[in-house]
């Protein structure tokens, strides 16, 4: 388990920005004003189809439907991404946590220090950039989609006061 | 649904009468597999998932639901559409049993062959899989299983309950007849 517990709904969700590919970087603060889900997960190539990225690749146009953004994070650096993207022909962005290593993982109390990878652990944050859920899985178990599709359903159900309170 | 919590994956949508099933409606176990015909993973628990059913027997009902990863897999959605197309006309599961033994061949043209050696009707076999007449079917069959938690595939639930352990016919068995437990 990671040594810290991961950051609980109410936080505010660490800013941070990586590289997706050798020349371009995606920040949190990209996408102000939509949901977004963060995974953290292991490795990328793990040995099986329908692994924890593949599997949210094909439900993507559900997380879309909520006009929700989706990143994955792991310590893989942008060119095994770029490699295993392809690979797997991937639509969203996968974020190199590679230096220094885990340093976003971290923030969010989502690193492994003795294995020196991610755990696997999910986040939606809002609009306005707090969590409002987070789910730790056991390393060893994919946790599928259906909780990041609750999630994203209560979001629009309770919106955060701060975007009820927004005037056009 | 608490942060650090594992989460107990059970199957939103039960099996019923919509449902692709093997084995007596009353069987006291009920295995059901979310699979995609072009993987290769799937490909390996089709005769894992023949000796459980040999096995078990008249203890067991078994229900196939799709969950095609068509990005990965190019012929995995008309495959579940083609066995759809097959089980309108009653003849699922020699289908299923076709499309697994002849995953290097999914291609239009294969699943016809298949269709023709299935003595199927070729018009309205061919003309169900140009409507795309099974597609929503296959659909709801693949969101019933992200709604329950299906993480892969295969993806097996063994009376309700995602198995997140190893898959091999013993290990299936012995899932399947451990007494029942309470989940919360």
């Amino acid at each position: 388990m990671a040594e810290t517990d991961i950051l609980k709904p109410g936080a505010r969700a660490s800013g941070f920005t990586l590289h997706t590919t050798p020349d371009q970087t995606v920040s949190l603060s990209d996408f102000r004003g939509q949901p977004v889900v963060l995974a953290f997960y292991p490795a990328d190539w793990s040995p099986v189809c329908g692994d924890q990225m593949t599997l949210y690749n094909e439900v993507l146009p559900e997380f879309r439907k909520h006009r929700a953004a989706l990143v994955g994070i792991s310590v893989d650096g942008v060119w095994c991404h770029g490699a295993f993207s392809a690979n797997r022909r991937l639509h969203f962005p996968l974020l190199a946590d590679f230096e220094p290593k885990g340093a976003v993982a971290r923030t969010y109390g989502a690193y492994r220090a003795k294995e020196g990878v991610s755990e696997r652990a999910l986040f939606v944050i809002d609009g306005e950039g707090v969590i409002r859920w987070s789910y730790l899985s056991p390393i060893g178990v994919n946790p599928g989609a259906d909780g990041i599709l609750e999630a994203l359903e209560s979001l629009e159900s309770a919106p955060s006061a701060t975007s009820t309170q927004r005037r056009p | 649904m608490a942060t650090g919590q594992s989460r107990v994956a059970c199957l939103v949508l039960p099996v019923d009468g919509r449902d692709r099933v093997r084995g007596p409606a009353d069987a006291p176990a009920t295995l059901v597999e979310y699979g995609d015909y072009e993987c290769p993973y799937c490909g390996l628990a089709h005769p894992i998932v023949q000796e459980v059913q040999r096995r078990l027997g008249r203890q067991l009902r078994f229900a196939f639901r799709h969950f095609p990863l068509a990005e990965i897999h190019p012929h995995a959605q008309m495959a579940a559409e083609a066995a759809e197309a097959a089980g309108a006309q009653g003849r699922f599961w020699e289908m299923h049993d076709l499309l697994y033994k002849n995953q290097q061949a999914l291609d239009d043209a294969s699943l016809l062959r298949y269709a023709t050696a299935l003595g199927l009707d070729l018009t309205r076999f061919v003309n169900e899989l140009a409507d795309r007449t099974w597609e929503s079917r296959v659909r709801e069959d693949f969101m019933s299983g992200v709604r329950s938690g299906v993480n892969g595939t295969p993806t097996f639930f063994v009376n309700g309950v995602r198995h997140d352990g190893p898959w091999d016919a013993d290990s299936l068995i012995e899932a399947l007849v451990a007494p029942a437990r309470v989940h919360v």
